[in-house]
C-alpha cells in the first residue's frame, strides 16, 4: 500500500537525519540535519492525520527554534573541532546504553498490548470536521486552563531568556528618557546679562 | 510488507529515543549538540502520542503533544540564553569548564 510505502521511506529519512545530528563534524550540520528530522517527523504526523500539528511543528522547531540554534551557533566563536575530540572514547558506553534501551522499548512494543493490529481510527468527531478545527473545539474549552498555563510558561521563559543575556556596559551613551522629561527650566536655561560691545565668555 | 500498526510507530520513537539519548553521551563537551539531542528526544515523545492519538481515536493525545512544543520552546529558548551568557562570562561553551559549583 502507498502509504505504508511512505511509512517506510520517512522512517529511513528521520532516523538518517537523527544519526545525523549526532555524528555530523560540524554543528552547523547537525541543525541542518535537525531541520531535516523535524520536516519528516511533520510528514509522519500528517500521515497520521494530525496536520495541525505537523504545520505547527514547521512553524515552531524550523521556524523558531533551529533557526535560534544556528543564531547562536554563529555568533559564538568556538573551535568546534576541539569540542569533537574525545568522541570515539564514549562511543562504547553510549552505544551500550542507546542499544539497550532501542532493545528494552522495542521488546516492549513487540510483547505488549500494542501489539496487536490496532486499526488506525477516525478522531471522534463528524467527518467534515477538520483537525484543527476539532483542536481547537478541545482546547479552547476542555484544556483551557493548561492553555493559559502554556502561554504563562512561554511568558516566564521570554522574561527569563531577556533578563539572562540583557548586559548594561559601561561608558555607553545612551537615552534616559525619564531624566530628560524631569529637567527643569532652571537646570538648562541660565539667563546672562549682556554688556553691549563685549561678547559673552 | 506488513500493515503499519501502531507498534511501527512506536519502534520508531524508540529509535529515535536513543539516538537522541546516545548523541548526549558522544556530545557531552558541547551543550548545544546537547541541546539538540533533548530536540531529538522530545520529538520521539511527541510522534509516540501522536500515534496513540491517532490509533485510539482520542484528540488528547495531540493536545498533550501541543504542550509539550511549548515547553520545548520555552525551554530551548532559556538554554540558548544561558549558553549565550556562559559564552560571554568563560569564552568557552565546554561543560567541563562549567565546574564551578564543583557538582
Amino acid at each position: 500500500m502507498f502509504a505504508d510505502l511512505i511509512f517506510y521511506v520517512f522512517a529511513a529519512i528521520l532516523l538518517f537525519s537523527g544519526m545525523g545530528v549526532v555524528v555530523a563534524r560540524n554543528p552547523i550540520f547537525s541543525v541542518l540535519f535537525l531541520i531535516l528530522s523535524f520536516f519528516t517527523c511533520a510528514g509522519l504526523f500528517v500521515l497520521l492525520g494530525a496536520e495541525f500539528l505537523g504545520l505547527l511543528l514547521v512553524l515552531v522547531y524550523v521556524g523558531a527554534i533551529a533557526v535560534m540554534f544556528l543564531f547562536v551557533l554563529m555568533t559564538i566563536d568556538i573551535d568546534f573541532a576541539m569540542l569533537k575530540e574525545g568522541t570515539a572514547s564514549y562511543l562504547p558506553v553510549g552505544l551500550l546504553v542507546g542499544g539497550l534501551m532501542v532493545t528494552e522499548l522495542v521488546l516492549a512494543a513487540k510483547a505488549g498490548v500494542f501489539s496487536g493490529e490496532m486499526v488506525q481510527q477516525a478522531m471522534p468527531v463528524p467527518g467534515d470536521v477538520q483537525n484543527i478545527v476539532a483542536i481547537g473545539q478541545v482546547l479552547f474549552t476542555d484544556y483551557l486552563a493548561p492553555f493559559q498555563l502554556a502561554g504563562l510558561i512561554l511568558l516566564t521563559a521570554m522574561i527569563g531568556a531577556i533578563t539572562l543575556t540583557f548586559r548594561r556596559r559601561e561608558g555607553v551613551r545612551r537615552q534616559n528618557i525619564n531624566k530628560q522629561v524631569l529637567t527643569r527650566r532652571e537646570d538648562a536655561v541660565e539667563m546672562k546679562k549682556v554688556k553691549p560691545g563685549q561678547g559673552l565668555v | 510488507m506488513e500493515t503499519i500498526g501502531l507498534s511501527h510507530y512506536l519502534i520508531l520513537a524508540a529509535a529515535l529515543f536513543s539516538i537522541g539519548v546516545m548523541g548526549i553521551f558522544l556530545n557531552r563537551k558541547n551543550i548545544i549538540l546537547v541541546l539538540m539531542c533533548i530536540e531529538l528526544m522530545l520529538l520521539a515523545v511527541n510522534i509516540n502520542l501522536v500515534a496513540f492519538s491517532s490509533f485510539a481515536g482520542d484528540l488528547a493525545g495531540q493536545i498533550f503533544s501541543f504542550f509539550i512544543l511549548t515547553v520545548a520552546a520555552a525551554e530551548i529558548s532559556i538554554g540558548l540564553a544561558i549558553v549565550t551568557v556562559l559564552f560571554r562570562n568563560r569564552g568557552s561553551i565546554e561543560i567541563e569548564d562549567s565546574n564551578l559549583m564543583k557538582g
